[in-house]
């Protein structure tokens, strides 16, 4: 019983910094609708000041003027970016701000690294409460008691805040229909920042409050990403409480875990997330996303057409040249230029999905490390050649898909984009953990083509075929009365299914044929470089895709082939430089304040101004 | 449309280029070097120093084969997929004659099977994974650095001697910690039949949720516990653990626990009384030890890491390699690496002929706090050959190579 108890109380403790963190994200994502993925670099930069500050502020009072420090610190730094960063590209199509929130994380991450150094710092511990409790017998750490007790306040004041004050009544309004809120002539610049800077203050605070249970590191910022995701869908986008109930629940949960299945703590919280979300689709106190915008931000979207005579001649001469690389250029110029076109067809099948169907998916890795893996296993354990695995992967992939997308596909919006990442990290973590059959971290290597296939230039021409060839599929699918039906279930569900299209199943065979394409790229992939690893299921392959295409432009046909190729090569080329994050980061952050449209929407508008391109006839 | 198309096609000339650059006339001879320099910069950068003080005195006298030796430091991310593009850029395009590098072990086992099937050398420097000389070894991979394998038997051999009769482990959720706490338990209950292991704990890597794992092993209540966490894992739970007296009137090994990198952060709150795999710097009082330490020191201001000194013999290697073979043909430098052998800092070191793996040892011993800090006292250099299996067991364990 003593143990029982003491253990809850672990729990409960442990809830408390992640409370905090995930709180800060919920009132963002409630105000804004930003997805912020820079939360966690806000969460590390609070463990940093906090112990830069503690070591100047002594005793029990500087302990805790530190932690509120920190917050303060981390308020104003997260006021700074949402003014430099995130104000300009409030316009731009949804979901598009966390393209710059990631350029904000990769200036931080080099930032952090040039202020603090390398070296893990070690907490310290605070003075009065250094010591423990017995509870029936068992130890427990005063400060997990005083953490404890000191949750509720914190909540209660959120609450009041939120409930009660004329702030709160403003975000609360905004939270529900920001454009109204600002029609009554509330200042919704200063509401956001204003949001901004309590989201931000209390990341900080999470992560200096956090630094008696141990430290802070440069990985921490990724570290707790997917867990603050986690509880702040469990809870429900936007609701404290919620955010409250969750982080108990994953933390208590967590902490039996450990006791009772040690081996499968990775995959515990995705399942408790999968199963919430199958069962209250909007998290445990969630509302129904209010498809809330009136009508869509910014200008309407343009019709798509097919390329024209010159924008074919143009692709042509382009693939010319590609097919010459191996002539004339290095052997690493095709390994360069293969990994470029893989990358490129995973982000369009992802485009495919989010462009045209409006399914925004997080996890979008999944098909590709799964198809990757799928050819990876038919090749090591039943030495399947290289020929048929390569085929079986896509299928493999595709099955994969059909099952997530049916249990996906019943919810929009953010919350769907939520499941498919708990999915894709309920495969990676299965992947992970079963290295009896999946290779775990050490994953599966000496997966090379066949003979015939295995010299770099005859590899390049097998991925310059499949690859460019995918990508043309993809677009011609566009262009076919099931990519016209796919755009109509987007953009008007109740108009769509009057003339008699399904939505629903139109939506989930898009789904699982870009999942295909996807399994496709991750098969061209296993075998151009001879091993896979749980890496290619990680929730940062999913967001490389994400940002590429809002980088090349959500709303266009090639924008996912455009961002891909254009952010490849750049890292290609900066990660030769020390401080490289710095400056992609920076870049992007360029990017996409100058092009918010992504790089071919606006290079599109800048043509028709310049006269050079033909507008849209009204 | 057009000014897209247009624009995308000057990239592509201009990138081809760029990158189709002429080869530079071979005036030294370049090896290609792999890590994760930003994601583990606490690790890699010691190690980058390491190689650099190597190469300093290896160019000061005269280089090789009459060139000076030149690294190339190239930053993978920390991803397999990228860690195999470079490696074909170093070996296609910059000329590299060989590769060495990574501390992650699957990047380096992606790279082993990259040299495996690319025919290429790759003498993985930090890499501790035992796969990659045993179940994925090949014919073109060596590893310098003493593996989990022997680490963990040192340990257990340390464990044996005690009248510890259950066991606790503790170890990362991922292949290293699942390869270091089978290395121990097979080489205590070969020692120590009666050796009973009453909890199996496995916190994800980096996420370690202390004060349960913590209740979770005092719940078995074990005689001693082996401990394989590390870096911010570490940290938390040697302060929960301490807190909660779990150390108290128990053994603890730790595996990799007095290395510099993992015992500096904890600073006054490292444990006590851990018997531990580290690496003393502080201690050398002559010796080629206290050399290689004295002229780090001197080049750097700063105090060496284990990375530093596994960098410097990374390159000393490497010029052995080079030297011994008489040419950069990479066909003869795997057969000069095979039983190549060399002096280092820490005594003659052999390249095994039987599975690539070299006899480079580990010190072992007993964590104490000294001017606020952790250090291991009492410690002993174990030679690593005698750590290592049998030949036979090594031909069984080794399917994949020739």
């Amino acid at each position: 019983m003593g143990l029982f108890i003491a253990q809850l109380l672990t729990g409960l403790a442990n809830a408390a910094g992640l409370f905090l963190v995930a709180s800060g994200l919920s009132l963002i994502f409630g105000v804004t609708r930003i997805v912020n993925f820079a939360h966690g670099s806000f969460y590390m930069l609070g463990a940093f000041i906090g112990y830069s500050l503690m070591q100047v502020l002594p005793g029990f009072f500087g302990f805790w003027a530190s932690v509120l420090l920190a917050g303060v610190a981390v308020g104003l730094i997260g006021v700074i970016v949402e003014i430099c960063v995130l104000r300009p590209v409030y316009k731009a199509p949804e979901l598009f701000q966390l393209v710059a929130t990631f350029g904000v994380i990769l200036v931080i991450q080099d930032l952090a690294l040039m202020t603090w150094g390398a070296v893990d710092v070690l907490g310290p511990r605070v003075p009065g409460l250094k010591g423990i409790v017995r509870v029936l017998g068992e130890p427990v750490p005063q400060y997990d008691l005083a953490l404890i007790a000191l949750t509720p306040f914190v909540l209660f004041a959120l609450w009041y805040l939120i409930s009660k004050t004329r702030i709160g009544i403003l975000v609360r309004a905004a939270t529900q229909d920001r454009e109204m809120v600002g029609a009554l002539g509330v200042n919704q610049a200063w509401l956001f920042t204003g949001v901004f800077f309590l989201g931000a203050a209390l990341a900080g605070i999470g992560g200096a409050i956090q630094l008696p249970k141990g430290g802070a590191d440069l990985l921490m910022d990724f570290n707790i990403l997917a867990a603050i995701f986690v509880v702040v869908v469990i809870g429900g986008m936007g609701s404290l409480p919620g955010a409250y109930i969750a982080a108990v629940l994953i933390s208590v949960l967590n902490v039996f875990g450990v006791t009772y299945i040690p081996q499968s703590t990775l995959v515990l919280m995705f399942v408790v997330m999968a199963v919430v979300l199958m069962v209250k689709p909007y998290g445990l106190l969630g509302r129904e996303e209010v498809a809330g915008e009136h009508g869509q931000v910014g200008e309407p979207e343009r019709p798509f057409k097919p390329a024209g005579t010159q924008g074919r001649l143009l692709v042509g001469g382009l693939l010319a040249i590609l097919a010459f690389v191996p002539l004339f250029g290095s052997s690493f110029l095709s390994v360069l230029v293969s990994d470029v076109l893989i990358f490129c067809l995973f982000a369009a099948s992802l485009h495919f999905i989010l462009g045209l169907g409006g399914l925004v998916s997080f996890g979008h890795a999944a098909y590709f490390g799964g198809g990757a893996y799928v050819a990876a296993l038919l090749v090591s354990t039943v030495g399947a050649p290289m020929e048929v695995a390569f085929l079986l992967a896509p299928v493999g992939a595709c099955l994969g898909a059909v099952i997530i997308g049916w249990l996906c596909i019943r919810l929009t919006g953010v919350y769907f984009a939520m499941l498919t990442m708990a999915f894709a990290q309920l495969l990676w973590s299965l992947v992970f953990q079963w290295d009896e059959f999946t290779g775990g971290d050490d994953g599966l290597v000496d997966i090379w083509p066949a003979p015939w296939l295995s010299g770099t230039t005859a590899y390049y021409y097998l991925t310059l075929v499949v690859g460019v060839g995918g990508i043309i599929f993809l677009r011609h699918m566009a262009h076919t009365p099931f990519g016209y039906a796919l755009r109509a279930s987007r953009d008007s569900k109740r108009q769509a299914e009057a003339t008699g299209i399904h939505t629903k199943r139109i939506q989930w065979a898009a789904f699982a044929f870009a999942g295909a394409m996807a399994g496709l790229a991750g098969s061209l992939f296993v075998f151009s470089k001879g091993s896979i690893f749980p890496t290619e299921l990680e929730i940062a392959r999913s967001f490389d895709a994400l940002i590429v295409i809002f980088l090349g432009g959500v709303k266009t046909l090639s924008g996912a082939v455009v961002g891909g190729a254009s952010l490849e090569f750049v890292k290609d080329f900066l990660t030769r430089f020390e401080y490289w994050r710095l400056t992609l980061g920076l870049l992007i952050i360029v990017v996409v304040i100058l092009a918010p449209d992504g790089i071919v929407g606006s290079l599109r508008k800048f043509g028709e101004r310049l006269g050079v391109l033909r507008g849209v006839e009204n | 449309m057009q000014l897209r198309k247009t624009s995308i096609g000057i990239a592509m000339v201009a990138m081809m280029g760029l990158f189709s650059g002429v080869a530079q006339a071979a005036e030294t001879i370049k090896v290609g070097e792999i890590n994760h320099y930003k994601r583990m910069a606490a690790f890699a950068n010691p190690y980058k120093d390491g190689i650099n003080l190597g190469l300093d005195e290896i160019n000061a006298a005269g280089g090789v084969l009459g060139k000076p030796l030149e690294f190339i430091f190239r930053d993978d991310q920390g991803k397999p997929g990228e860690a195999i593009k470079i490696a074909e850029e170093l070996m296609t395009r910059d000329g590299a004659v060989m590769l060495t590098g990574t501390i992650l072990s699957h990047v380096g086992l992606a790279i082993s099977s990259y040299a495996g099937e690319k025919e290429h050398l790759y003498l993985a420097s930090e890499p501790l994974a035992d796969a990659l000389v045993w179940e994925k070894g090949n014919e073109y991979t060596f590893r310098l650095r003493t593996s989990t394998y022997m680490q963990a038997s040192m340990l257990a051999e340390a464990a044996a001697k005690t009248s510890a009769k259950t066991y606790a482990t503790i170890a990362p959720n991922y292949a290293y910690g699942k390869d270091a706490v089978a290395a121990f338990k097979k080489a205590l209950l070969k020692l120590r039949p009666d050796v009973k292991f009453v909890t199996e704990q496995w916190p994800a890597l980096f996420k370690i949720d202390a004060g349960a794992e913590v209740q979770a092993i005092e719940r078995a209540k074990p005689d001693a516990i082996y401990n394989v966490t590390f870096g911010g894992d570490l940290a938390k739970f040697v302060r929960e653990g301490t807190t909660r007296g779990l150390f108290e009137g128990r053994k603890v090994y730790g595996l990799l626990t007095g290395e510099p990198e993992y015992i500096d952060p904890l600073k006054d709150e490292a444990p006590v009384g851990w018997v531990v795999t580290g690496y003393p710097w502080y201690d050398f009082k002559s010796g080629p030890n206290k050399v290689f330490v004295d002229a780090y020191m001197a080049k750097y201001n700063a105090s060496p890491g284990i990375g530093s000194l596994v960098g410097y013999m990374t390159a000393k290697s490497v010029a052995a390699g080079i030297t011994a073979a008489g040419s950069t043909d990479t066909e003869a430098l795997v057969k000069a690496f095979k039983g190549l052998t060399l002096q280092t800092p820490v005594g003659e070191i052999t390249f095994r002929k039987q599975d690539h793996q070299s006899t480079m040892g580990a010190f072992v011993g007993t964590t104490a706090l000294r001017d606020g800090g952790g250090v291991m006292v009492n410690w002993e250099y174990k030679e690593g050959a005698d750590y290592l299996p049998s030949d036979e067991e090594v031909k069984m364990m080794r399917p994949a190579a020739k």
